[in-house]
């Protein structure tokens, strides 16, 4: 096999991880990149493609589809086999515990399509490790938001300062051994029960 | 001899996984010292591949899929086996409303009569193809499915060759009903309760059901990957017994709410419980005001449903060959058979003295009465098992069952 470059076709229905996938196979000199975030046509797509790699999130439900076109249509004219094989199963465990999964055209070299295996694991690593951080920088917003309102209620009820109302919630979230946002979460709950009556 | 171990299961979200469902919920598998961990998956990919990373030891499975594997069909071939099958029945083919239209114009109703309707069909299909107009297309969920098998074997016994009459793709089963209110396919064969939820959805017509084609026959199994097996066989009987236990309740009609319910919450399947009741009553509303009452719809436990009979996989290997999926010699179709394992079924179970049959193979479609069988102890009834077209299936005389089949 000639040492040209590879097309590599990435599927996935996430339309920010895939552009990240994209952008390093990019930076990793791989110029012949696709992607499809819906699957519906995949198939003419590989067909006109005829890629070398294909790279799907294990999330998506057409992964059977996709193994389905490989074993039953005749549009696909190339036989394509997973690259991650019993010989390699450290490989097959990061990529499934990263959550991708990658189809390669059989006879192609493994340490030429390693290192994008590699890549795209540490990419998928890296978004959900971008995912976590923004979800928890959310919850963490609104955890301030509903302990100042709790506050609010204990000043006004208790006619206590900012600094006493904050030091209450403290030491009832340490005696239950609980958060202060889920003190003050019920506290803002009880709050609103009681004003409708 | 209670085993104390962690076990993962992987499973999808279909309700033939009920057995594997309540056998943790109703404490089965705690009765057996076991902690089991279900995992609900997107793909039979995913399961293919966890249990080859080891994250599953056993998970729900398509019947002919560790079939597929030990012959080294799928793009990751593992040595498994199925030592335990998670009931019989379950699917139904549904047609598009407008399809229905012609083929009832062509002779087809007005219940699910196989052969009524698959002739009503195979009109439609010459006038196409007469017309010059593109193959009707049908969806199932996967080649080495239960459901391709038996779509194939209906249409080729209806006269309409599924290789080239018409067209078969795969869809995921909840897209199922979508893809056929939009046209890009005109039927499918999917497990309950995906037909129920197009026909709800006025987006087709139940045509004929599994157990009309081929009268309690195949579905699901446990399996489990060989290692696992030979290295942990006190924790896998364990987990076979709580899982017979788990079918026994199911099977209880006295259950079915309860189990409805269950496989209705958000963890489970995420659908409304209505919608869970047709599989187990059997009562399915069929799509254009008509009602189908069909026996033996789903049966998780009785008739010897839990038991993994080789004659099961023979038939399912007959099926891998009669479509080119694999080549046939004397060896693969021992491959092919041996994926069943009776043998580990039969040790696991008989501190509980479950009732077994006599043999690990039976002639498929030859008793068209229910009769009960010499077994241990308690009795054992099996049976009417046929095939629509009355055709029986002999496991010993597989290669003249091969050479009828060209």
């Amino acid at each position: 096999m000639t040492r040209r470059d590879l097309t590599i076709l990435v599927i996935d229905e996430n339309a920010i991880r895939a552009s990240i996938i994209e952008e390093g196979l990019r930076d990793a000199g791989h110029s012949r990149v696709s992607i499809v975030h819906d699957v519906h046509g995949v198939g003419r797509v590989i067909e006109r493609l005829q890629p070398d790699v294909i790279v799907i999130d294990l999330e998506n439900p057409n992964r059977d589809l996709l193994e389905s076109m490989f074993q039953l249509s005749r549009s696909v004219k190339r036989p394509i086999a997973m690259f991650v094989d019993r010989s390699d199963s450290s490989m097959i465990e990061a990529a499934i515990d990263a959550g991708v999964s990658a189809y390669v055209v059989d006879g192609l070299r493994q340490e030429r399509v390693k290192s994008i295996l590699d890549m795209a694991i540490s990419r998928f690593n890296a978004f959900s490790r971008m995912e976590r951080e923004l979800a928890e920088a959310r919850s963490e917003l609104a955890d301030r938001k509903v302990i100042d309102r709790a506050k609010g209620i204990l000043m006004k009820s208790r006619g206590i300062s900012e600094e006493e109302a904050y030091k209450l919630l403290r030491t009832t979230a340490m005696n239950q051994n609980r958060k202060i946002a889920e003190i003050a979460q019920s506290l803002v709950l009880a709050a609103g029960l009681l004003e409708d009556l | 001899m209670a085993a104390t171990a962690d076990i993962t299961l992987g499973f999808m979200p279909l309700f033939d996984s009920a057995v594997l469902i309540a056998a943790s919920e109703k404490g089965f598998v705690t009765d057996e010292g076991l902690s089991l961990q279900l995992v609900r998956e997107t793909s039979w990919a995913n399961i293919r591949d966890r249990i080859a990373v080891g994250h599953f030891q056993a998970a729900h499975m398509l019947a002919p899929m560790p079939i597929a594997s030990n012959l080294g069909l799928t793009p990751l071939s593992l040595d498994l086996v199925a030592p335990f099958a998670l009931g019989l029945g379950g699917n139904a083919v549904t047609v598009s409303r407008d399809l229905w239209d012609r083929m009832v114009a062509d002779g087809a109703g007005p219940d699910t009569d196989p052969s009524a309707n698959g002739a009503g069909l195979r009109r439609v299909v010459e006038r196409r193809r007469d017309a010059g107009e593109p193959p009707l297309r049908f969806a199932v969920v996967h080649p080495f499915s239960g459901h391709n098998y038996e779509l194939r074997y209906w249409l080729a016994g209806c006269g309409i060759d599924p290789e080239s009459h018409v067209e078969i793709v795969v869809v995921p089963p909840p897209l199922m009903a979508d893809a056929l209110s939009t046209g890009a396919i005109d039927g499918f064969c999917v497990g309950e309760p995906w037909n129920s939820v197009a026909v709800a959805r006025h987006a087709g017509r139940i045509a004929t059901t599994k157990a009309s084609i081929w009268r309690l026959s195949p579905e699901k199994v446990l399996g489990v990957s060989a290692r696992f097996a030979s290295e942990n066989r006190p924790v896998l009987d364990a987990l076979l017994r709580a899982l017979y236990r788990s079918s026994m309740w199911c099977g209880e009609s006295a259950n079915h709410e309860e189990l409805a319910a269950l496989m209705s919450t958000p963890a489970y399947l995420d659908l409304p419980r209505k919608a869970l009741m047709p599989i187990l009553t059997g009562r399915l509303t069929l799509g254009d005001g008509a009602a189908g009452d069909i026996p033996e719809f789903f049966v998780p436990h009785a008739k010897g449903a839990t038991f993994p009979w080789q004659s099961h996989a023979l038939w399912f290997y007959s099926q891998m060959v009669r479509w080119g999926h694999t080549s046939h010699s004397a060896a693969l179709a021992q491959r092919a058979r041996d994926t069943y394992r009776p043998d580990i079924y039969r040790q696991a179970l008989k501190p509980i003295a479950a009732p077994m049959p006599g043999a690990n193979m039976k002639v498929e479609g030859a008793l068209t009465v229910a009769a009960p069988v010499g077994a241990s102890e308690k009795g054992l009834v099996l049976g009417p098992d046929g095939f629509f077209d009355g055709r029986i299936f002999d496991p010993d005389r597989l290669d003249d069952y091969l050479a009828s089949q060209r």
